[in-house]
């Protein structure tokens, strides 16, 4: 091989762990390229105050990884003979070449060194590559979700675990799947108190429809059980088939009004509380990250990347592990890596052992993924939840109103985004794309506009300019 | 590496650990949005955590646009609040 490294893999989360891992132990020269300062992801996130260099809470790579850290890949482009071309940026985040240095007349603290280290913004070719790429909480629009305290069940337990700091001192956590559990969990122990975790589904019935993919994820069960039992010691409310339907306040969150859902998710007339807290956490289910993997090419089915047995994607020479082929969490992510790492160092010309264990795991973590998701799917109720002027794009700030008028004079596809700009702003519709979609009824083909995104991460002018 | 980090928001000196973000830094002095919106105005703070959104953003020694639950703090910055669309630097 040459000098260049021969596997590249993007995202440092269970699965980006697991394939560096796997490749390095195959042979394989690895880079390791993610946009957080110390490796982890969002579900390995270690603490990050006082963290020395080295990061000392985080998980530990093989010495010979190449650790690209605090570096987002802002555009991908394929490469004719396989793999990717990747524009990187390093530094600290969303600052620009220069800026942050002290300027001379800065006044008395112009002497403090303010100098962003490690700037760059570069190119590299990577012929073999690994995408773990992640996901993100998804949320439903409804009237004061966009009121400051509201937020993603995510960021509460970003803040708890990495920052040590509670988003409220009252907090609700609503939505649907598991992780409202350890996200309940995670606020109590930062010193939040938690007023209520509300499900908007039934999960024990979903669960027992389908108990051989249950059995599947025993351990995982195991984990959750421990939650539940935690929240039961600390008194926190549990409530099933309820969701939080308002949220209310004079410039940022005051109160939330819950209602009982039926089994669709239409709230039921005369079943509203209304508690008064201070943070909304809300989760329901992920969003996989996928605009790099369409970047390059890869096919996808339902919304994620397709691979095959080996996490193969359709483009030859790139890989997809973790989220972005089909939300099932950590230890499913992990075994996808390590079977993704192992076929890409196969794929650079190195020899490898078929990883029979990671694809066993991958097997039986499908089956309970599989289970999960019948759990706590989103059902359809929801688009009652937001009124005519409740804003559906944060970033353009469209109401349900403007988006149904655009969709009449605009019907689908691209035409339907240019007029409401629905996913024009900042955030390219991650946050917004799937609910528009169900929303206004859009095609699949048009749903997936919203996840095309040829500059993957917003990128200032003067950063262009220096790319070479 | 220090201790502590001095910084300022909105022009009022205080303390950062190093390690934490603009927004956790933010968030202890009890703020709840610090951006205004450019169409109504209207206040926004944290609400994806990771660095999705863009809702969280911030000025940071005069750059606006930075994401504050991503961008680590720094000794020396100068953190303000960020009104509609100010112009890139």
């Amino acid at each position: 091989m040459t000098a260049n490294p021969s596997v590249t893999i993007v995202g440092a989360g269970p699965a980006g762990l697991a394939a560096a891992r796997a490749a390095t132990a195959a042979g394989a020269r690895v880079r390791l390229i993610d946009a957080e300062p110390a490796p982890g992801g969002q579900y390995l996130r270690g603490d990050a105050l006082g963290v020395q260099e080295d990061g000392r809470s985080a998980p530990d790579l093989p010495g010979e990884v190449e650790h690209f850290p605090d570096t987002e890949v802002w555009a991908l482009e394929p490469l004719s003979g396989g793999g990717a071309r990747l524009h990187l940026r390093t530094g600290p985040a969303d600052g620009s070449a220069g800026a942050g240095v002290a300027a001379p007349d800065d006044g008395p603290r112009a002497s403090v060194d303010r100098a962003v280290p490690h700037h760059a913004v570069r190119t590299i070719d990577a012929p073999v590559l690994v995408l773990a790429t992640g996901a993100h909480d998804r949320v439903l629009p409804f009237p004061g979700w966009d009121l400051p305290g509201v937020v993603t069940a995510g960021a509460a337990q970003a803040l708890a675990k990495s920052q040590r700091t509670a988003i409220g001192n009252t907090a609700v956590v609503a939505g649907t799947g598991p992780f409202l559990l350890p996200v309940a969990r995670s606020l109590h122990g930062v010193g939040a108190r938690v007023a209520a975790v509300l499900e908007a589904n039934a999960p024990v019935s979903g669960w027992l429809r389908d108990p051989a993919g249950t059995a599947a994820g025993a351990g995982k069960l195991g984990e959750l059980a421990g939650h539940t039992a935690a929240l039961a010691r600390h008194r926190v409310p549990y409530r099933t088939r309820t969701a939080v339907i308002a949220a209310h306040g004079d410039g940022a969150l005051e109160a939330v009004t819950t209602a009982r859902l039926d089994p669709d998710w239409r709230p039921l007339p005369g079943t509203e509380h209304t508690i008064a807290a201070d943070a909304l956490c809300l989760g329901f289910g992920f969003t996989p990250r996928l605009e790099l993997a369409i970047a390059a090419g890869c096919a996808t089915t339902g919304g994620f990347v397709l691979v095959d047995a080996a996490q193969a994607t359709s483009t030859h020479g790139v890989f997809a592990a973790g989220e972005p082929t089909g939300i099932g969490g950590a230890a499913l992510a992990a075994a996808e890596g390590e079977v993704a790492g192992t076929a890409a160092a196969r794929a650079a010309g190195h020899r490898v052992a078929p990883p029979l264990s990671a694809l066993r795991r991958v097997r039986t973590g499908r089956r309970f993924a599989a289970a999960l998701s019948a759990a706590h799917p989103v059902r359809s109720g929801w688009k009652e939840w937001p009124k005519d002027d409740t804003v559906v794009c944060r970033c353009e700030e469209v109401p349900l109103r403007d988006l149904r008028a655009a969709a009449r004079s605009a019907p689908g596809g691209r035409a339907f985004k240019l007029a409401s700009r629905a996913g024009l702003g900042l955030c390219q519709g991650r946050i917004c794309g799937r609910n528009t979609a169900d929303l206004i009824g859009l095609t699949h083909d048009d749903a997936r506009r919203f996840d095309r995104r040829p500059i993957a991460v917003p990128i200032r002018l003067g950063d262009l300019a220096g790319d070479t | 590496m220090s201790d502590r980090l001095t910084v300022t928001v909105d022009g009022e000196r205080t303390t950062a650990v190093p390690g934490q973000t603009v927004a956790a830094l933010l968030i202890g002095l009890g703020r709840r949005s610090w951006r205004t919106t450019r169409g109504a105005g209207r206040p926004r703070g944290i609400f994806c955590g990771i660095g999705v959104c863009f809702d969280c953003l911030v000025v940071v020694n005069g750059e606006s646009d930075v994401r504050a639950c991503r961008r680590r703090v720094a000794d020396g910055d100068e953190i303000r609040v960020q009104h509609g669309a100010e112009n890139p630097s």
